[in-house]
């Protein structure tokens, strides 16, 4: 029982990192264009040579 | 392009000393179109940034101020392969898209907490029927309220946010009843929670916010995705002006334009803004703006309309409004009386709510007085009352119609047709009666060649290559016939007569009668055309089309002659109706509407468009102020009216009908005015629409009835008293994703069979 105690806060608080990552992500505009990301992860423009 | 093209309009400074640009670009296909673009750009001078969204398809473009003209980066595009379209983003779009965002993060604190507090809830549940101690339940339900309250009080705020709107104006809405709901569990759950009571709600109460915010959600993604194409298509139809700067003249966006401009417009070029002409003659084609297909001279002192078509002679105009903000006052007087004239109908979900928001407290009121008089404890008695409150809470009702309606206008969005008002779905199934304009909607925008088939497919292509290199609309027409973009070199145009150049060692003509030296009387339409044989110059020899009959439509029918050597032909050039238009207006009898054609055009253009389609029912020369009259008394026998219609002569009768639709082609304002916009050159869409409306309103009854009968089974149970939290949450989901899945049934909502 008593190991409950810090085991839910423990998992709350990762899922509370998930959350926040998500945030982030959504903050500076890594959802705004969904399309555009799955094409340039193919692209090789941006590797120094 | 020799001269300046001025872009500064809709170059914004930005903070940091750079000027920033928005451009829709046009072209945009894979991955390999990003990096070229962006890669083109960026080798400018001073660009600091240049990024594609591939999903809207817009580009932004940043540079040092100063270091370069944006007229650069449109010509780099070019280059490139791309057309590129500046682009002021609408405020309205700005507004919307932090909306979205603040929704999104809602929806992920919503969703964040609904599922921690479930999988402390089913601990619970499983724990009651098990050996759980009180201790580990009070634990548990300590842990959710510390996670539900603050997620309530965040993502709840849409809600809360609109139902207190409603309530400070007196009325109810649905949100009043899912915002009392919401509250009463989450303060009824701390109440039982520091009882050490058995039960608690947290899940009922997230979890209905984080369904609701899933549909509003979707709704809003949807939306935003119509109107990101539709703002990129006016991008695309945005036209720039030749402005005289000093003596020099400089092509500025139409945007740019102000009160006092001089302008000069080519013939061939629409009228960018209203003004009076300072010199110049000319014949204008007002069909835009009045219907009227007769084309109007006009000379210095002349008004002339923003969207007109200069046909023959070059004009400098001065320009007395810009923008195209102003049109005809006595259209702008009836568009304002009609739009606000206009009966706001109540939407599906207002009526929904208004009868059910009441009912729903009623019964929670007389739960709680029914329990208390039988006896109960306080206590007891306002438990139960609250677990109705929660059973009812419109978790279904408010999803049944938004559902529906983002399923519909994703399929009406596919089929062409991008939905402006969000409550059109209902009202457009409702039509019964279908208005049509003419000009421009059942017949092409632009005047086609209609006796190509009549002639000898050679000429005609050498026709039509010349005709490239010219302006006027006559000649744009007819290069419409042939697939080569390459005009022959050498040609020259005689302002207002025509063009001629050498082909093949042989001199080539196109233009006016006598311009070809041709000294035949026009013939009359019906048997326009001359062809020579191709053997020699053995005369002319008259023939009569065959197809004239069938898709030409006589009236206002233009022609323009060709020589080459000795060969020769004649093009008629009309109106043409468009090409499903016949069939389109014969199924759509068949779905029992009533068609009229309601024209502003001359008698004899009109009838026999209605002819073709066999609609009986059609009035031509009316003025605005008369369509609206005729729409007025369509309503007054109780008629629900679609108005179909482009010219701006049409904005005031759509924003009177109970609701209408426009082709992409329609001027703007009268774009502005329409329920629904459909895009390309057939008329289909407007079927399409009317089916997908009615598939659509017929699944929102049917959610509806489904909540009703929902209701009517669990109501009873918590009444009684026995409403778990288990039994609760059940009922919830289930009924929120059933209604949510028959919504999807929307989406293979096919056309009626043409």
């Amino acid at each position: 029982m008593n190991v409950l105690v810090y085991l839910v806060p423990a998992a709350v608080g990762l899922g509370l990192i998930g959350l926040l990552a998500f945030l982030w992500a959504l903050r500076s505009g890594q959802y705004s264009d969904i399309d555009g990301a799955a094409l340039r992860v193919l692209s090789d423009e941006d590797i120094e040579k | 392009m020799s001269e300046t093209l001025d872009l500064s309009h809709y170059a914004k400074p930005e903070a940091d000393g750079t000027c920033g640009m928005d451009l829709a670009v046009e072209g945009v296909h894979c991955g390999a179109c990003i990096a070229r673009i962006e890669g083109a750009v960026k080798q400018l001078p001073g660009v600091t940034e240049a990024r594609l969204n591939f999903t809207n398809r817009r580009l932004h473009v940043a540079w040092a101020d100063g270091a370069l003209a944006p007229a650069q980066i449109l010509q780099t595009l070019e280059d490139a392969g791309y057309h590129g379209y500046p682009f002021a983003p609408l405020r309205a779009e700005e507004e919307e898209a932090a909306e979205a965002r603040r929704l999104t993060r809602c929806l992920a604190v919503a969703g964040f907490a609904a599922m921690n507090i479930m999988l402390l809830s089913v601990s619970v549940w499983s724990g009651n029927a098990s050996d759980i101690t009180p201790e580990t339940r009070d634990f548990f339900h300590w842990a959710s309220a510390l996670i539900a309250l603050p997620a309530a009080a965040y993502a709840g705020r849409p809600f809360f946010a609109s139902a207190w709107r409603a309530l400070r104006a007196r009325s109810l809405n649905m949100d009043v009843p899912i915002s009392l709901g919401v509250i009463l569990a989450l303060a009824m759950s701390v109440v039982e929670t520091a009882h050490h009571a058995r039960d608690a709600y947290y899940d009922s109460a997230i979890m209905l916010l984080f369904f609701l915010l899933v549909g509003r959600a979707l709704d809003h993604a949807m939306r935003r995705k119509t109107r990101a194409v539709a703002g990129n298509l006016a991008a695309l139809r945005t036209e720039t002006a030749r402005r005289f700067d000093g003596d020099e003249l400089v092509n500025v966006p139409v945007k740019a334009l102000a009160a006092g401009d001089r302008l000069l417009v080519r013939p061939g070029e629409r009228v960018p803004a209203d003004g009076v002409v300072i010199n110049g003659l000319s014949e204008l084609d007002e069909s835009l703006i009045t219907g009227e297909t007769a084309r109007r001279k006009v000379g210095a002192g002349a008004t002339v309309y923003a969207g007109s078509m200069n046909f023959s002679g070059a004009l400098t105009l001065r320009v007395t409004a810009a923008d195209r903000a102003t049109l005809l006052d006595e259209i702008e007087r009836l568009l304002e009386k009609a739009a606000s004239a206009k009966s706001r109908t109540m939407r599906l979900a207002d009526r929904a709510a208004r009868v059910y928001a009441p009912m729903v407290h009623l019964t929670a009121a007389l739960t709680f007085v029914g329990w208390w008089l039988a006896g109960a404890s306080l206590h007891d008695a306002v438990v139960t009352a609250i677990a109705v409150l929660i059973i009812t809470c419109p978790c279904a009702l408010s999803l049944a119609i938004p559902a529906v309606q983002v399923v519909a206008s994703g399929a009406l969005f596919r089929a062409g047709v991008i939905l402006n008002a969000g409550d059109a779905i209902e009202r457009l199934a409702e039509a019964d009666t279908i208005v049509f304009d003419k000009t421009g909607t059942l017949t092409l925008p632009e005047p086609r060649v209609t006796n190509a088939a009549a002639i000898v497919p050679e000429i005609l292509q050498t026709a039509a290559r010349l005709a490239l290199s010219s302006g006027h609309p006559l000649a744009v027409a007819l290069a419409r016939e042939t697939a080569t973009r390459t005009p022959f070199e050498g040609v020259v145009e005689e302002p207002g007569q025509g063009v001629r150049a050498l082909i093949d060692g042989a001199e080539a003509r196109l233009g006016s009668a006598e311009f070809c030296s041709l000294t035949i009387t026009p013939l009359i339409p019906a048997q326009a055309g001359i062809q020579g044989d191709g053997r020699g110059g053995d005369g002319l020899r008259p023939w009569v089309p065959a197809s004239a009959g069938t898709n030409g439509i006589d009236s206002g029918a233009s022609q323009i002659y060709f020589v080459h050597g000795e060969r020769m032909a004649s093009f008629v050039i009309t109106q043409k109706l468009r090409p499903d238009a016949v069939e389109v207006a014969k199924a759509l009898a068949g779905l029992g509407l009533e068609l009229h054609i309601l024209s502003g055009d001359r008698n004899d253009s009109v009838g026999p468009v209605a002819g073709a389609l066999g609609i009986a029912d059609w009035r031509a020369e009316l003025k605005p102020a008369e369509k609206i009259a005729l729409i007025d008394q369509f309503k007054e026998q109780g008629r629900r009216v679609l108005m179909v219609g482009d010219g701006l002569n049409d904005a005031p009768s759509l924003a009177a009908a109970h609701v209408s639709l426009s082709p992409i082609s329609a001027a703007e304002l009268t774009q502005a005015q329409a329920d629904a916009v459909f895009l390309g050159e057939k008329l289909a869409p407007v079927l399409e629409t009317i089916s997908v409306a009615r598939r659509a309103r017929v699944l929102m009854q049917e959610n509806l009835w489904f909540a009703a009968v929902y209701n009517a089974i669990a109501v009873p149970v918590a009444i009684a008293g026995a409403v778990t939290p288990l039994i609760a949450a059940l009922a919830m989901s289930g009924s929120s994703i059933s209604v949510t899945l028959n919504a999807l049934r929307a989406r293979g909502a096919k056309a009626a069979r043409l």
